[in-house]
């Protein structure tokens, strides 16, 4: 295929993973919506009224780069793995898998399709939080390399999962029971400096908590890790999972008999 | 075990498999090193009972199955070293639905050109004359899955057409589509080979084998049995069936000299007729016992009755291999 061909798949790709989830937007777009907003009123507002100062920010402002953060993994992730394994559930695969189209090109288009739901869902909480806060950039080009790196190495996250998925139990089994969890504890809510030493250093070991810090860092300047250090590490877990994820797909794991 | 190539040494084949061979994870020896060639310009038919290869066979031309040996080629692009070659000359309708059912009809057809690298708006131009040839175009704004199953059958043919490849695949292409639907399609397919598609088909319906294509394969537990030309095929069957409706309620079957007869409800006789034999004597004979034959079919068609004697005969050698 010459390069403007594989441009052409790469854009149908992206284009109709964008109009799949534009399409079903009461299911994708809406929720992350309302439930952040009861975020922001419930833990921002009314509880965190109470709360006082974290970080040196009040809690409202110190909890939006999480949530923000928070939807757009969770939404990245949900777009890869729901849309790749519907299509090897209806064998719509099979559409891709005859065509001459090469699978870094299948794979970067799931990726920039799933980061376009989540980094839409990532504008769309932060105007939402725009009603409860003000957004001061501390460093913008850290924010932004932070939010696309965090989307894209859960797209990428997304995709292993239904590559290895057989069942529709398999696509819900990380998101809520690894996910959700390390997301959660991943300083979100709080800052790792009101825990004891030893759960300190737990959450060290949890890799959502060097994005949120990386977010918060690029948004308000206070972050729990080194920035940078988490910027390295994203991206040598981005080439980590292309890497397989390419391989799965050079095997035909679950998809090729 | 006959295995035919075809004789003739074209310019160019559409499709060259060389000892293919697959095995499954379960032990199981789908493909056991089969070769086969279809000439550029051909409607070819691959034609064997369940679970006799087919669908193996040709899931690995489309890359839909891995292969365990051999080789094969699509217009002389090798799938091992140039895969997209060989993937933009194929295009593929499979025997189960496997388009998205959430989508418009147009949006999967102009879908499936961006797949093969078509600008969008060359896509909806392919798309629309596709849709329209096969009757679909009032329907491009419906979800697949609105769609009969006859119409589901032609949306996946103008999806396979929609890059205009050279080598069309065809598995089990009218199956549960009605006869005048499926009569329509045979014309579409026709005129698409006669404007120079390669067009390789499986099917359950013999009849429709017989009277579209020119070569046929048969293939059984993994094997081709015959590879050859249909009219090369035909002239093998030797004896023929025949149903005679006559005007006489008949008991037991009429005594023919030479036939062998048997009754087939009330007043109707079959005879099986060897090609040497010719009809004249079974009606002389008739017609001395003053039996009126008022009309005449054959009893399956030529092709369906010598592809069973083969299976069967495989089958028979299979029981008795040690």
């Amino acid at each position: 295929m010459t390069a403007s061909a594989i441009l052409t798949a790469f854009l149908t790709i992206v284009v109709r993973e964008i109009r799949r989830f534009t399409r079903i937007w009461p299911q994708t777009l809406l929720p992350p919506a309302v439930t952040m907003t009861l975020y922001f009123i419930i833990f921002g507002n009314l509880i965190g009224s109470r709360i006082g100062s974290m970080g040196g920010f009040d809690y409202m402002s110190f909890i939006v780069p999480g949530l923000i953060m928070m939807s757009v993994i969770t939404s990245t992730y949900a777009n890869v793995v729901s849309s790749f394994f519907s299509m090897k559930f209806q064998r719509s695969i099979e559409e891709l898998l005859v065509s001459p189209t090469p699978n870094w090109t299948i794979l970067a288009g799931y990726v920039v399709g799933g980061m376009a739901r989540g980094l839409g869902i990532g504008l769309i909480v932060t105007l939402l939080s725009l009603a409860f806060t003000r957004l001061q950039i501390h460093n913008l080009p850290m924010m932004v390399l932070t939010v696309f790196l965090t989307s894209a190495l859960f797209a990428l996250g997304g995709f292993i999962n239904a590559m290895l998925a057989t069942k529709f139990d398999d696509i819900s089994i990380v998101p809520t029971f690894v996910l959700t969890p390390l997301t959660y504890l991943g300083g979100v809510f709080y800052s790792i400096e009101l825990l004891p030493e030893f759960w300190q250093g737990v959450s060290m070991i949890n890799p959502i908590l060097y994005m949120v810090n990386a977010f918060r860092y690029g948004i308000l300047g206070v972050s729990d890790v080194n920035p940078y250090v988490a910027l390295g590490m994203i991206l040598v877990f981005i080439v980590i999972l292309s890497v397989v994820s390419l391989r799965m797909l050079q095997r035909g794991k679950g998809i090729r008999h | 075990m006959t295995v035919q190539a075809n004789q003739e040494a074209p310019a160019t084949w559409a499709l060259e498999i060389e000892g293919l061979k697959k095995r499954y994870g379960s032990g199981f020896e789908a493909l056991k090193g089969i070769d086969l060639r279809v000439r550029e310009g051909d409607f070819f038919a691959l034609l064997g009972p369940n679970g006799a290869g087919k669908s193996t066979t040709l899931g690995i031309v489309c890359s839909l199955v891995n292969k365990s040996a051999g080789k094969v080629r699509v217009f002389g692009h090798d799938i091992d070293t140039d895969l997209a070659g060989a993937k933009l000359n194929l295009g593929v309708v499979p025997q189960e639905f496997n388009f998205n059912q959430f989508e418009k009809v147009f949006d999967i057809v102009t879908t499936q050109a961006g797949y093969y690298g078509i600008p969008l708006r060359k896509a909806r131009a392919s798309a629309e004359r596709y849709l329209r040839k096969l009757g679909l175009w009032d329907k491009k704004d419906t979800p697949a899955r609105m769609l009969s199953g006859g119409m589901k059958r032609r949306l996946m043919i103008a999806r396979a057409l929609v890059h205009e490849p050279r080598l069309l695949i065809l598995d089990e292409p009218t199956a549960g589509v009605d006869i005048e639907l499926r009569r329509s399609m045979w014309a579409f397919l026709e005129e698409m080979n006669r404007n120079g598609t390669t067009i390789i088909l499986t099917t359950h319906y013999l009849e429709e084998a017989e009277a579209l294509c020119r070569n046929i394969a048969i293939i059984d537990h993994g094997e081709i049995l015959r590879h050859t030309s249909k009219k090369e095929l035909l002239t093998q069957l030797h004896v023929e069936t025949f149903i005679l409706d006559t005007d006489q309620s008949l008991a037991t079957a009429p005594v023919l000299e030479g036939f062998e007869t048997r009754l087939d409800g009330e007043g109707a006789v079959e005879v099986d007729v060897e090609k040497s034999q010719g009809l004249n004597g079974v009606f002389a004979q008739l017609d001395q016992q003053g039996i009126r034959v008022l009309s005449m079919r054959t009893k399956s068609n030529r092709l369906e009755e010598l592809f069973l004697r083969m299976v069967e005969d495989n089958a028979r050698q299979g029981e008795v291999t040690p």
